[in-house]
């Protein structure tokens, strides 16, 4: 009798511990997940700083952290006017390299022929690596912004267009029977089915786009351009001026970093179906 | 006109046999089949896996076409009665979209109905009375992951029935589900059939599922997919689930079995 009813309270206590510390644990591994790679960072600019002060490195090699972090603040006004255009470029490029691919794995999906004929020849221009593709178009479309868009385009589309053929034929087939039972027309079943099953694919490559179009655009700026942060290293390293070099470098590292946030958060925005998953 | 639509037998099948063509030659999945389901009525199709039990509902649906035979849906073909929308699907995954809420995974239909009709075809129950009616009132605006397997395919049997079917057609929709919610959603779906009185064919491969809904129990053989035996089922159509203890029932489900044995 006795024991009987004080099992209860035993077990209620026990729980609560067991919340308690679950809780904790729990707590615990959040700010793990935040601390370490803080730690991370630190110890390599730690690392860094102490090879170029203990081997005595001469600046125009490497520069220290702290004579980065000067340069960042001190020039800032030029690696700022050389940021605007390289984001610009990158940003018209994603739109332009994404938007095409969407449009075209739109008719691949609806036309198996068309499909046959021209997505092995996609492939076999993907296989061209992008320096080698951004002389081809400057000789075509000058030194302007133009190609640049260009390059920044042609690094975005490729793996759009293969995520994007991959996702719109991703869907459910029995949604698929479903449609065909409720005699939906291939506009419904492209606007109400494959377009949303192709979110979380095209999201996947979207990310990797948002730090390519970067890359293509400061590869497009290396050949033949005088502003951009492209142009600012090439400046940098033809003068010796690591500081300036690394600067720039940081720069484009922010630019690439902030694009994949916004398509990070645009994705969160749009995909709430999917049950969260780990990265 | 109407008057021949109601005396024609709900589903009319004549010698429907379904060829698949592989890389390694052609396998008969269904040979001669013939079936008269009357309409309201409530068929079980039960057989061992490649009997082709969901290649026939699927003949019937107009999702594969017959190689052979005729096939007859509420007077017209497969094609014309899909069109009209006399044909509901309830898929084995319940093929809900997930970026849809309960809601507006049932409105589907009439969205689609509307757009090719200008106008929703006349329900008899609107998509929230039909949650209401598979038990989901307070879950509307749910989203798939966040409900239960159960629920889930109750959500598609409401889809299912908002254009107002005359003809229900389930492939395996609780095979997937425990033993527990599957004897409940049996229950609830005899309740519903009764309610609205549309013809039922219900894919399983579970015996007692089939001799507890069944009005008629149509045994398939596989290699090929044929009809082995249809079996009346002599049970009041008001069934429980308490029902399976009786004598009567559990001597259907030992001719059942022994039907199964030699399929």
């Amino acid at each position: 009798m006795t024991t009987s009813a004080r099992a209860p309270s035993a077990d209620l206590l026990e729980t609560d511990a067991g919340a308690i510390a679950h809780r904790l644990s729990l707590k615990r591994t959040r700010w793990r997940a935040r601390l370490l790679p803080a730690l991370g960072v630190f110890v390599l600019l730690f690392g860094w700083w102490a090879i170029v002060v203990g081997f005595q490195v001469k600046p125009f090699i490497a520069p220290s952290p702290f004579m980065v972090l000067d340069t960042l603040y001190a020039k800032r006004a030029i690696l700022l006017d050389n940021l605007i255009p390289t984001a610009l470029e990158a940003a018209g490029g994603f739109l332009l390299g994404n938007l095409v691919a969407i449009l075209i794995a739109t008719v691949f999906v609806h036309n198996k022929t068309l499909n046959d004929i021209f997505f092995p020849v996609a492939l076999m221009l993907n296989a061209i690596p992008i320096v080698a593709k951004a002389p081809v178009l400057v000789l075509m479309m000058g030194n302007g912004v133009e190609p640049k868009i260009a390059i920044a385009a042609l690094v975005c589309f490729f793996p759009t267009l293969v995520n994007m053929v991959r996702g719109l034929d991703a869907a459910n087939p029995q949604a698929m029977e479903l449609m065909r039972v409720l005699s939906a027309s291939k506009t419904e079943v492209f606007f109400k089915l494959r377009l949303f099953s192709s979110l979380p694919y095209l999201f996947s490559s979207l990310r990797i786009a948002a730090s390519m179009s970067v890359i293509g655009a400061v590869v497009g700026e290396w050949i033949g351009s005088t502003q951009g942060i492209g142009a600012l290293i090439l400046q940098a390293t033809y003068n010796f001026d690591s500081a300036l070099l690394y600067s720039a470098i940081v720069m484009s590292a922010c630019l690439s970093g902030s694009f994949f946030l916004i398509i990070a958060l645009l994705e969160r925005w749009l995909v709430r179906w999917q049950p969260q998953h780990v990265h | 006109m109407t008057t021949t639509e109601a005396l024609a037998p709900a589903i009319s099948c004549r010698g429907v046999s379904v060829r698949f063509f592989t890389e390694h030659g052609s396998v008969m999945a269904l040979k001669g089949v013939d079936l008269d389901v009357e309409a309201g009525e409530f068929i079980s199709l039960l057989g061992p896996s490649g009997c082709g039990k969901s290649t026939f509902l699927r003949v019937v649906a107009d999702l594969i076409p017959p190689s052979a035979g005729s096939i007859k849906v509420m007077g017209v073909g497969p094609e014309a009665a899909r069109l009209r929308r006399d044909i509901g699907f309830v898929f084995q995954d319940a093929a809900l979209l997930p970026w849809r809420t309960a809601l507006e995974n049932v409105e589907l239909p009439l969205e689609i109905a509307k757009a090719k009709f200008g106008a929703a075809p006349a329900s008899r129950a609107s998509p929230r009375e039909l949650l209401e009616l598979v038990g989901l009132k307070g879950s509307e605006r749910a989203y798939p992951h966040e409900l239960s397997g159960g629920m889930r395919q109750r959500v598609s049997i409401a889809r299912a029935l908002v254009t107002n079917p005359r003809i229900l057609l389930m492939d395996e929709p609780f095979g997937a589900l425990d033993e527990i919610t599957r004897d409940r959603l049996n229950e609830e779906l005899l309740r519903v059939w009764r309610e609205l009185g549309m013809t039922v064919l219900f894919v399983t491969h579970s015996i007692h599922e089939a001799a507890f809904l069944g009005q008629r129990v149509m045994m398939l053989a596989a290699n090929p997919g044929r009809v082995q035996e249809i079996v009346p089922i002599s049970l009041p159509a008001d069934r429980r689930l308490d029902i399976r203890e009786t004598p009567e029932f559990v001597q259907i489900t030992a001719r059942l079995r022994r039907i199964l044995e030699i399929c």
